[in-house]
């Protein structure tokens, strides 16, 4: 009975769902609108990830994709080689500020190295739906 | 992205206390009324606020900038008097005096009317500016109703003006397509929010965004909220805005709102209320209620 009437009167709160909408879909639109940004934070990321492992900077790529209830950012960088603290490998980073530059060093990889290891962030389900960022909005 | 020109020749003066002391050496404050999103009520709010800030003393011109789509002469029930629209003006086959329509209703509340049978893209940019430039000179308030969209007709709706009024239904279409407006106004035109047809006893059963969903995400300075009004139809299918109606609770609000553009003190806007039905009463007490 009570059951009953609380299904008679109460609501599923379906502003509930519109919220959760609408803060997924702007912060989606707002990377669209920005996507200077975006290269900003590439190059960062690649800078950061750079001080471990040598990383193939032509071929990154960095998408948004939604899932369910996140909007989940999926980068793949390849990776030529990895740094060795050691000096084994080949450290081709010391420089300390991050300046974010095309660094052609890279692109000369050695014959011996490892081939490029696919790295993902955050991926969750097999089934991917790609959300290409346009380059202008 | 779309770089929107403002034409800012004359400063702004803040909001002037007295509006009856019409000081010709003043420019008026042109406002233009938009939202991205068609049928939130544009039109209406330009024709409740112009009938509003007149009410106080302003003087004020409403521009409908609608070209191809005339609207705002409907709902001030002057179209059988309109006889020159915004075109002929600009492309000088009618000067300003002879195109400006004097409302029935309220004393000092003008309208330019649109060009029906043309097209948005037939404005020429410099030349809306030059013509809201020379109607700041002559009244306090320019309000301009803009074209839905964000193409050439919102652009020269918004070419001459100083201030953008944006318009919201608590809807999650029209909160994206105001926040892409915002986006394209920037800091300029410091647009204020109406939120307008929030309908309260929906948003207390949580079937609709409330004001502080809306504006927590827009986080726009909140100039009022107009609730979904059955009378505005009625007002509608007669020509006779709402706002002449101060003892109806949204010709009420549209009043309040008013004061703030003109820069009073009034109590800050507050979502409408309505009271709980019996039924609802009831259903509260069986916690089914989610916000």
């Amino acid at each position: 009975m009570i059951e009953f009437l609380r299904r008679l009167f109460g609501q599923q709160g379906s502003s509930a769902t519109a919220k959760e909408r609408l803060r997924l879909v702007l912060m989606t639109d707002h990377l669209e609108l920005a996507p200077e940004m975006i290269e900003t934070m590439k190059r960062d990321l690649v800078e950061l990830i750079s001080r471990y492992v040598e990383v193939d900077r032509d071929r990154i790529e960095v998408n948004f994709e939604r899932q369910d209830r996140t909007l989940a950012m999926l980068a793949n960088i390849p990776i030529l080689s990895v740094n060795r603290p050691n000096g084994n490998g080949a450290v081709t980073h010391d420089e300390p500020t991050p300046q974010p530059e095309p660094a052609p060093a890279l692109s000369a990889v050695p014959s011996d190295s490892k081939p490029p290891v696919r790295k993902r962030k955050r991926r969750r389900k097999s089934q991917r739906a790609r959300t290409e960022l346009p380059s202008t909005a | 992205m779309h770089q929107i020109q403002a034409h800012d020749t004359v400063i702004v003066s803040p909001s002037t206390s007295s509006e009856q002391a019409a000081n010709a050496a003043k420019a008026g404050r042109a406002i233009v009324v938009t939202s991205g999103k068609g049928g939130v009520g544009k039109t209406t709010t330009t024709a409740n606020l112009g009938t509003a800030l007149a009410r106080r003393g302003a003087r004020v011109a409403l521009i409908d900038a609608d070209i191809g789509l005339r609207n705002l002469d409907i709902l001030l029930g002057l179209e059988s008097r309109v006889q020159h629209h915004l075109l002929d003006v600009l492309e000088e086959r009618a000067s300003l005096d002879d195109a400006l329509v004097a409302d029935k209703h309220t004393e000092g509340l003008f309208l330019l009317a649109a060009a029906q049978a043309r097209e948005k893209d037939d404005v020429e940019t410099a030349k809306m500016q030059a013509l809201v430039a020379s109607l700041r000179e002559r009244f306090d308030y320019v309000l301009i109703d803009s074209p839905a969209g964000i193409e050439l007709g919102f652009r020269n709706a918004v070419a001459g003006a100083t201030e953008a009024i944006v318009v919201c239904t608590p809807e999650v279409a029209a909160v994206r397509d105001v926040d892409r407006v915002v986006g394209l106004l920037g800091n300029r035109f410091r647009p204020q929010l109406i939120i307008n047809r929030l309908r309260p006893q929906l948003v207390r059963k949580g079937k609709m965004l409330s004001v502080d969903d809306v504006n927590g995400i827009l986080r726009l300075p909140l100039l009022g909220v107009i609730a979904d009004e059955p009378e505005i139809i009625v007002t509608t299918n007669r020509g006779e805005p709402l706002a002449l109606r101060a003892q109806n609770a949204t010709g009420a609000a549209y009043h309040a709102i008013a004061a703030r553009i003109a820069g009073e003190d009034v109590a800050p806007p507050v979502p409408p209320e309505s009271k709980a039905s019996i039924l609802e009463r009831i259903g509260s007490i069986f916690g089914g209620h989610r916000r």
